[in-house]
């Protein structure tokens, strides 16, 4: 059973190809032929956007899923944490936004992860760059802008959400907040043995990827679903223009409002994209949009509440105070460049 | 036998517990399944990603979900 995968796989991947290829055409083939909606009318648009987009985006979602639970069983956060250990600041930071991106993370063991980190002698603005990656730029949110707006928007995203848990982590470093940790934290030893994983094979990554696919596109693909629905139904109603009064480039205010708006809301990254790439098409600014994405995705309430047990209060304001000036950075940069 | 499920109470916490309960029960062993939920005793044993599956004192994963099949291998073995 395991060396029928070998089998299994590449012609998997072809069919993937094959399928992604002729997505378009039998969309538009579906929507225009068989159910014979016209092209003109809102409902053939909302219609022929929906069927096109659902079946792109989960699909891409499953490839690079796979693909990236591959890569993250060569990572663990243990070997992340001794990688940071040794590590000067600002070099510190910038590897901590990379490991970021690569290392398996859930906001549930946010606080684990982070005395961990601490506790081995991570510097606490170099953990605070990696705690703003890791949800930040996460695959599943880099598919979705790959899948709906093109490689420029998703690369663009990549960057400056990077740049973001740099910066930021670099300045909270400056800050010295380090009084404003629960005073326990720094008496808490961490036991030296940490676990040993048995060593993996290419079967073992198989199936944890495998087991990733599973997790995350069950978790997420009614959002996704749901997502698409709201912006198909923006894409063929609403008018032209519209958004182009509100949180287009030239309402100043639109950004910060992004950002207050974006904060408290909490939702994955898949529900909140497809929407986002509608209001962008009806005129919306790309600084704007992008500075709301990261707010939901970047900046969650319960991972505050779950960072409050290790934080106190002033750090976690300097914290979100710190991400918020980044991501209102970004925006204004896009509104002014675009 | 001692087993322990290390987590702070998300749902894949709950999932582990659950599925090693089920583990257990296939290998016919009526080991009760203990929660670790206080955040100083996870730290405790080195771990920094949950939920973990401890037997007898030794954390054998952590970070992940294993299906039942797998987790009947790690605690017999």
């Amino acid at each position: 059973m395991k060396l029928r995968r070998w089998f299994v796989l590449p012609p998997l991947l072809v069919i993937w190809v094959i399928a992604y290829r002729v997505l378009k055409p039998a969309a538009e083939w579906f929507t225009y032929q068989l159910c014979g909606l016209d092209p003109a009318t809102h409902l053939g648009q909302s219609v022929a956007f929906f069927v096109y987009d659902a079946p792109k985006v989960m699909m891409l979602l499953v490839l690079v899923v796979f693909g990236v639970g591959i890569v993250r069983t060569f990572f663990t956060p243990e070997r992340t944490r001794r990688t940071l250990a040794g590590k000067r600041e600002t070099v510190g930071n910038v590897m901590a936004a990379l490991l970021g991106v690569v290392t398996p993370f859930c906001s549930c063991s946010a606080v684990p992860l982070f005395l961990g980190f601490v506790e081995a002698g991570v510097p606490l603005g170099v953990t605070f760059s990696f705690l703003i990656s890791a949800p930040m730029v996460n695959e599943v949110a880099l598919v979705l802008l790959f899948g709906l707006f093109g490689w420029k928007v998703a690369g663009l995203y990549l960057a400056t959400g990077l740049l973001i848990a740099i910066g930021a982590g670099w300045v909270l470093g400056r800050l010295r907040l380090e009084k404003h940790l629960e005073p326990w934290v720094l008496e808490t030893r961490l036991a030296a043995a940490t676990p040993a994983e048995a060593r993996l094979g290419w079967n073992d990554r198989l199936d944890h990827a495998q087991q990733a696919v599973r997790e995350i596109v069950g978790k997420v693909w009614l959002f996704v679903l749901a997502g698409i629905a709201v912006g198909a139904a923006i894409h063929g109603y609403v008018p032209d223009g519209l958004m182009a009064g509100i949180m287009g480039r030239n309402a100043w205010w639109s950004v910060p409002a992004a950002v207050l708006v974006g904060v408290p809301m909490y939702s994955n990254a898949a529900g909140i994209i497809p929407i986002v790439q509608a209001l962008l098409e009806k005129g919306a600014a790309l600084g704007t949009v992008l500075a709301f994405m990261m707010a939901v995705i970047g900046l969650s309430l319960p991972e505050m509440v779950i960072l409050r047990r290790v934080l106190r209060l002033p750090l976690i304001l300097a914290f979100v105070g710190v991400v918020a000036s980044g991501i209102l950075v970004v925006g204004y940069l896009f509104n002014l460049v675009f | 036998m001692k087993i322990q499920v290390l987590g702070t109470g998300c749902a894949k916490c709950s999932d582990l517990v659950t599925r090693t309960e089920a583990a257990l029960k296939r290998l016919n062993l009526d080991t009760p399944v203990e929660k670790v939920s206080d955040i100083r005793e996870i730290m405790a044993f080195g771990v920094m990603s949950t939920p973990a599956l401890v037997v007898d004192g030794k954390v054998c994963f952590s970070g992940r979900v294993p299906n039942v099949d797998e987790l009947a291998k790690i605690i017999a073995s």
